[in-house]
């Protein structure tokens, strides 16, 4: 009895799923950077990029609809940029009707760069875990110097995942199977005062056994000769074809985004 | 240095006031596997978390490899002494199978190459050699106790413990757990109410109830007492 948070990775041979996971790890957030460098309006230089994704997307053999559905999770957030539309000052393209409210022309510009270029950078992020088993990411990570503890919370957050979900699970389950109702009573399945104090201790109870698991989790480190300080195995150093890779698309991305910093 | 389990007159209270343990006097030779069983709560899991330091010595004393088990011993300790939780979810908390298994040597600080060549050997001793990139999360119980037994042998300890090592399997994945600790050649103290287990592997069983010792002795002969059996909440297999 599984609860089953599907991993996005994609497990199937490719150029990129065999690169080294520190080059891609690298790639995804360098591309953000320069992608968030771009000026805005620079068009051009967004669907340059939009093409070095999408030729990820071929080279890694991942489904394209894929990433672009998971892309989409980024547009809520751009969509808090939408007030630039009615606040920038310069030039007006009209009013809307019953508002009355100004759309300025450089506003609607800023908008639309601000949701193209966040649809583009969660592009990189998404291809990158498609193509990268989550293990490997936190080996990248550490590999690369980000702090161990916050590699190690990453860890633990990803192996309990699961085990947690599993559990609410069990709680939500056991519950259901006692919420009988008999037919026209009155009181069947209680107030929703009663029911959220159900929840209520669901939830509690599921804080108490995570606590008493992080207690017997220690006991296992501790156990296996932890001491405070968690130790990783050597690196392997990078092999050709990944330096090839990560120089490749790293040369693509700065040059598009030097272009359009000299000829906007 | 002797592979041997000497415990005098322990005595262990949890902080809530609740004796878990009482005056146990117990001592294990070289390569003896004895089976400790009891009732739930008679300090069975109490007693292997002392054995390993994870718990701190109040009355009595414990000696394990002709150590005292102390603070200034503890990473030798630790390191002579395999001990296999109960649920192999707590002993499994990398994401992935061989980060598990290599955790122990790791932390005992021997070279790299060789931390990769007990790790593969580890898995290849309970039989789990192709399971080193696999993601714990996706296996079976019975596959996630054989590789919790590899996260302890790849320390190569000289003594092992383990907690209910049968509970929840089923009838094959029981069958080649025992299998595998059969033919294991070490000091070996095994928490179980598997009273078939106990009668197929261990010569010596120790019944721990309310944290006392109540019997030790042939396992024979102790199976053959129903009185003291029923008196402490087990059964004759």
């Amino acid at each position: 009895m599984h609860f089953h948070i599907v991993d996005a990775y994609q497990e199937t041979d490719s150029l990129l799923h065999r690169t080294d996971a520190r080059v891609k790890v690298m790639l995804a957030f360098v591309m953000i950077l320069l992608i968030a460098l771009t000026p805005m309006g620079a068009f051009g230089a967004y669907v340059g990029f939009f093409a070095i994704a999408m030729a990820g997307v071929v080279v890694a053999r991942v489904d394209p609809l894929t990433v672009l559905k998971r892309s989409l999770v980024a547009l809520p957030f751009a969509g808090a940029a939408v007030s630039l539309i009615f606040t920038m000052p310069g030039p007006s393209l009209g009013t809307v009707p019953l508002l009355g409210w100004s759309l300025s022309a450089a506003g609607v510009i800023r908008f639309a760069s601000i949701v193209f270029k966040s649809f583009i950078s969660v592009q990189f992020a998404v291809l990158m875990m498609l193509t990268t088993h989550f293990a490997d990411v936190l080996w990248a990570l550490s590999a690369l110097h980000v702090p161990r503890v916050l590699v190690v919370i990453f860890s633990f957050m990803y192996r309990y995942l699961f085990v947690l979900a599993d559990e609410a699970l069990r709680l939500t389950r056991a519950r259901d199977s006692r919420s009988a109702a008999i037919g026209g009573s009155p009181a069947a399945g209680r107030s929703i005062v009663f029911r959220a104090q159900t929840t209520g201790r669901m939830i509690g109870n599921l804080f108490l056994r995570s606590f008493d698991r992080s207690e017997r989790v220690y006991q296992a480190m501790a156990a296996r000769g932890y001491r405070g300080e968690i130790r990783q195995l050597d690196t392997p150093p990078l092999v050709l074809r990944d330096v090839a890779v990560g120089i490749i698309a790293l040369l693509l991305g700065l040059g598009l985004t030097v272009a359009s910093m000299l000829f906007r | 240095m002797h592979h041997t389990v000497e415990v005098d007159n322990l005595t262990y209270s949890y902080p809530d006031g609740h004796q878990a343990l009482a005056d146990v006097t117990l001592h294990i030779g070289p390569d003896e596997k004895v089976a400790l069983v009891g009732p739930n709560g008679a300090g069975k899991s109490t007693l292997m978390l002392h054995l390993n330091g994870l718990l701190d010595t109040q009355q009595g004393s414990i000696c394990v490899g002709g150590l005292p088990v102390e603070e200034a011993n503890l990473g030798q300790i630790r390191a002579w002494v395999g001990l296999v939780f109960q649920n192999a979810d707590d002993q499994l908390f990398n994401p992935k199978v061989f980060d598990d298994v290599a955790f122990g040597p790791l932390h005992m600080g021997i070279p790299d190459n060789e931390v990769r060549k007990r790790s593969m050997e580890a898995l290849a001793a309970v039989g789990m050699e192709g399971y080193a990139d696999r993601i714990s999360h996706h296996l079976s119980l019975g596959e996630k106790k054989r590789i919790a037994i590899a996260t302890v042998l790849s320390m190569d300890p000289k003594i092992l413990l383990f907690d209910e090592p049968t509970a929840g399997l089923d009838p094959r994945a029981r069958r080649s757990l025992i299998n595998l600790l059969r033919d294991m050649q070490r000091t070996m103290l095994v928490a179980t109410h598997d009273m078939r287990f106990v009668k197929e592997i261990f010569p010596r069983t120790v019944v721990l109830d309310e944290g006392r010792i109540v019997a030790d002795g042939p396992t024979d002969k102790i199976m053959n007492d129903e009185v003291l059996l029923e008196k402490h909440g087990l059964e004759k297999w």
